[in-house]
């Protein structure tokens, strides 16, 4: 310390001061909840707001774009087929005349719909057996881990085949069809979670209390695998959205006049070598749908991912 | 209280040659613990070391039911532990309360402070409401928190403020016996010292009764009336805490006690050092006879051969080990 | 004696998303040849981000130099191209780590670690290199190194891969080993194997030792100077009887007076430190300690206290050392315990 700075310090400077009561203990950070801090680190990755927002964009068309002009997605109309340009029809007229636009965001609509439906049926399904499974383990675990490899080990194409034959092919029978064996990668996921956390010091200390199985499943362990199954339901939803469109290309899917984004990829591609725009809005769409659910999965699993936690 | 007076005193848990086995892959049996007898007596500080994997944790969580046991008998107030039910059930989860290890593997990380503190009470149905608010902030406040932490998550507090809102949350249904599981291991210094005086003011203020498990020697001598040591599934000696220091007769116990380092330069550079040979054999296929045989310094043809007694070699001064045969 | 390594002014940082952590903010310290110098301080006193960046190993984002110096027999390594600094890793400073599951290659039998380095920096042909190896584990006290050459990591013991972590640091004969919580992960009595192994091996090669600690007891068995960090600075660093006989820094009395003593009779009483380290984001203007320091005074809170010489070899930052401060004793349990017979 420099001769002159010596100088300059007051004694009153050197007074004891009797520390606060507390104040050693005191938490100077803002209080953050898990959520508000998953959404602080979700923010700040460029990749997932894109996928985010053109999410929101996405859902936005399929809920709106059919009032933003004045045709609907069944009416044929001989005299305007095929045409790119034409009139207020945005994308475009199919072979029957009927306006693309309409068709295209009715389709986005119903593919959103069985995915999510599917994802909701895989969720529900998924959690239940998963959670029954990991928590009590020994023979249930055995016996339910048995089921799932049965299930898994049989082609789910077969299954959803012999489903659709049974049932007629509309929304909620396609997304229980993409649930029979959907469920089982989300039981898995929670299972490995659930195994994982039951030995938990909070999970013991829960026990050592006297918590009930109810208890501890609903208060110590579901919450904490809502991270790894709100990822796991992002990147359900594209693989049923591909699926269903799969099913549409082979003529399992929704029954026209209705109209799925597969479907109209499928109707597309048969004009693809003279009328490329039918094949083009479709895709484009759909690829864009599966695009935005990875990006903002990945996000999620950055941002939900305790060992990201500082 | 003084230890010599113990053999007058109530005993409130009764622990009589516990065996505790896993089963582990490929038919193997883990013999975590083998064989162990111990009393504790009613607001006493019995402490348990022991290295790694001696079954210390393992002897804490079967005495409170998260384990059940392979053989013999654990009893709490003359009652088997592992016996009960219903009532008597509830009744021995607010009695016998554990402290944890890890202050970050042991608060539920979505719940906030209130909610884990509060839990015994919700099990239990102690308290609701404003009663049940003002109870956790009486015992924020006994563990040197306040009601400010009251609604704030886990993971913004430090360790050893973790660590005392995991002992808030045992003292919330007014337990009699608490086993404290390595609860100072992840704290730094400084702060172990702060938890350790804070049970033993809330010991003194309530009447509780611990039975204090940790690897560190020098700690749980400092807080235990009496320390038990054990090595590889089997309590070898157990002795009041300066009486075991002072005089070990267990040759492991000695090594043990010469090779805790001492924070001051001149007695470590003079004291002489036991320094034991190899590491601790497997608990699958332990050593035949006494199982430190292997790295004893004084082993005789008779430690493989046989299974040294359990015995009071001294008043109050278990050991086992063949050293001490008469 | 002269200084083979001097760190000037270190300040450390990482970028997270709460802001920046100053993590070390302005270490001064050296290292003579052949010494063992501890650096002890509690979890997150930055004692590991110092060791880290003298190895240059801080991952960078998040973590960057601010400023400051680290000399290596008159090199800046803080300026150091990765490149150059590949050349000193293993070669010049070697390191061991807390874990040494987690520091050796569970894939690649524990000779193949050792004879790697070997090649790569002594330029031994694979023969030459395998019959160091087997000499450098036979050093460590690895009994029949021939066949445990052949061996993976999994099938070693806890003390025996923080032996074989020690052998591959000690191949290539490094003028520095940094030790990293060498110990923390082992129980007492392998630990005890472990202080002795390192000693002895200080004894025959001569290589100064730079132990990151926060066991007091193992600085007061192995270390010939110390350095005590809080909270990204150096408080206090003298010689180990300046330092454990003569401390003068209250954190350093809250160090000592908070550990207890097995030689002592159970009436001990402990002195914790109360509340926890500052918050890093936003460190206290002053000096980081005086929230927790019952001398606390008002200087302390308003500016940060400079180094004092108490002797050549002792120093201290604290404001109790101004002439103006009022005359504190340290409490007993902190020295008390250290009374001579």
């Amino acid at each position: 310390m420099s001769a002159n700075a010596a100088k300059e310090l007051s004694p009153e400077l050197f007074e004891p001061v009797a520390s606060e009561a507390g104040a050693e203990e005191r938490i100077l950070r803002e209080r953050v909840g898990f959520w508000k801090d998953a959404w602080r680190r979700f923010r700040t990755n460029p990749g997932a707001m894109a996928g985010l927002i053109v999410l929101a964009l996405i859902v936005f068309f399929a809920i709106f774009g059919p009032m933003m002009n004045k045709y609907d997605d069944h009416t044929n109309n001989l005299t305007i087929s095929n045409q790119e340009h034409i009139g207020d029809h945005y994308f475009g007229t199919d072979n029957l005349g009927r306006d693309l636009w309409q068709r295209t965001w009715h389709g986005a609509q119903v593919s959103l719909l069985i995915a999510l439906l599917a994802a909701l049926i895989d969720l529900c399904i998924g959690v239940t057996i998963g959670s029954i499974s990991g928590y009590f383990g020994g023979r249930v675990d055995d016996i339910l881990q048995r089921i799932i490899e049965i299930l898994y080990s049989i082609p789910n194409l077969i299954v959803v085949t012999l489903m659709l034959l049974v049932f007629d092919p509309g929304i909620v029978p396609i997304a229980v069809a993409l649930s029979i064996t959907g469920w089982v990668p989300m039981a898995r996921v929670v299972r490995a979670q659930i195994m994982k956390l039951k030995s938990q010091e909070y999970v013991l200390a829960a026990r050592t209390l006297g918590a009930g199985h109810r208890r501890i499943l609903f208060k110590h362990l579901i919450p904490n695998v809502m991270g790894p199954i709100i990822v796991a339901v992002t990147f359900a939803i594209p693989s049923a959205i591909f699926f269903e469109a799969f099913l549409s290309m082979i003529g399992l899917g929704i029954r026209p006049p209705q109209a799925s984004l597969g479907s109209l990829v499928f109707d597309g591609y048969n004009y693809l070598q003279i009328y490329p725009y039918q094949l083009f809005y479709p895709a484009a769409i759909l690829c864009l749908i599966m695009l935005a659910f990875n990006l903002v999965g990945d996000g999620l699993r950055d941002a939900l991912d305790p060992r990201m936690r500082k | 209280m003084s230890k010599t007076e113990t053999q007058d005193k109530e005993v409130i848990l009764s622990v009589k040659n516990l065996k505790k086995h896993f089963v582990v892959g490929g038919g193997q049996v883990v013999q975590a613990v083998d064989g162990v007898t111990f009393d504790v007596y009613r607001g006493e500080t019995l402490g348990l070391v022991g290295e790694s994997g001696c079954g210390k944790s393992t002897i804490g969580r079967t005495l409170i039911r998260l384990y059940g046991v392979t053989d013999g008998s654990v009893e709490f107030k003359g009652k088997n532990v592992h016996e009960l039910k219903g009532q008597e059930l509830r009744a021995f989860n607010r009695q016998m309360q554990m402290i944890f290890q890890d202050p970050y593997a042991s608060l539920n990380p979505r719940m906030t402070v209130m909610d884990i503190i509060a839990e015994g009470i919700d099990i239990h149905g102690l308290a609701s409401g404003e009663e049940r608010r003002k109870r956790v902030i009486e015992l924020l406040k006994v563990v040197g928190l306040n009601e400010e932490h009251a609604d704030r998550f886990p993971h913004e507090f430090s360790g050893g403020q973790r660590q005392r809102i995991g002992i808030a949350r045992a003292l919330a249904v007014e337990p009699e016996f608490i086993i404290a599981d390595e609860p100072i291991s992840a704290l730094d210094v400084s702060i172990q010292a702060q938890v350790v005086n804070l049970m033993k003011k809330l010991q003194k203020e309530q009447g509780l009764t611990y039975l204090f498990i940790a690897h560190d020697l020098s700690m749980v001598k400092y807080i235990s009336d009496r320390v038990g040591v054990m090595y590889l599934g089997n309590l070898v000696e157990l002795a009041g805490s300066d009486e075991l220091y002072e005089n070990p007769l267990h040759p492991y116990t000695e090594a043990l006690l010469s090779a805790v380092p001492i924070p001051d330069p001149k007695t470590a550079k003079t004291r002489e050092r036991i320094i034991l040979e190899g590491d601790v054999p497997s608990p699958i296929n332990p050593p035949s006879g006494c199982r430190f045989r292997t790295r004893c310094p004084k082993a005789m043809e008779i430690c493989a051969k046989e299974i040294p007694q359990w015995k009071e070699a001294q008043p109050n001064h278990f050991v086992a080990c063949h050293l001490y045969n008469e | 004696m002269s200084k083979l390594l001097e760190v000037r002014d270190l300040h450390v940082s990482f970028k997270t998303y709460n802001g920046e952590v100053k993590a070390v903010r302005g270490v001064t310290f050296d290292l003579e040849k052949g010494e063992t110098l501890a650096i002890v301080g509690e979890s997150g006193c930055g004692k590991s981000v110092t060791s880290q960046t003298i190895m240059r190993l801080i991952p960078n984002p998040p973590g960057f130099i601010k400023e400051g110096e680290i000399l290596f027999e008159g090199d800046d390594l803080a300026k150091a191209t990765e490149k150059q600094m590949e050349k000193i890793r293993g070669k010049e400073i070697a390191m061991i780590f807390q874990d040494p599951m987690t520091s050796l290659n569970p894939t690649m039998t524990v000779g193949a670690q050792i004879i790697e380095g070997l090649v790569r920096h002594q330029k031994m042909s694979k023969a030459e290199a395998r019959n160091k190896a087997i000499e450098m584990l036979r050093l460590v006290g690895i009994p029949s190194p021939e066949s445990r050459l052949a061996q993976y990591p999994h099938q070693f013991s806890g003390g025996m891969r923080q032996r074989a972590m020690i052998a591959i640091a000690l191949a290539c004969q490094p003028k520095i080993l940094i030790a990293d919580e060498p110990t923390t992960a082992l129980d007492v009595t392998i630990q005890a194997q472990i202080i002795d192994l390192m000693k002895e091996l200080q004894k025959k090669t001569g290589t100064a030792i730079i132990l990151i600690t926060h066991d007091l007891g193992v600085v007061a068995d192995i270390a010939d100077r110390v350095v005590v960090m809080y909270a990204g600075i150096v408080i206090e660093t003298g010689k180990l009887d300046e330092i454990f006989y003569n401390p003068r820094h209250p954190y350093t009395w809250g160090l000592l007076g908070s550990m207890p003593r097995l030689d002592l009779r159970s009436d001990q009483k402990l002195l914790p430190i109360p509340g926890s380290p500052p918050d890093l984001i936003s460190p206290p203007k002053g000096c980081p300690f005086a929230a927790r320091c019952k001398y606390a005074m008002k200087i302390c809170k308003e500016q940060m206290p400079e180094r004092t010489d108490i002797s050549s070899t002792h120093q201290v930052a604290c404001w109790l050392e101004h002439p103006m401060a009022p005359d504190v004793k340290p409490p007993v349990a902190a020295v008390g315990g250290t009374k001579d017979e």
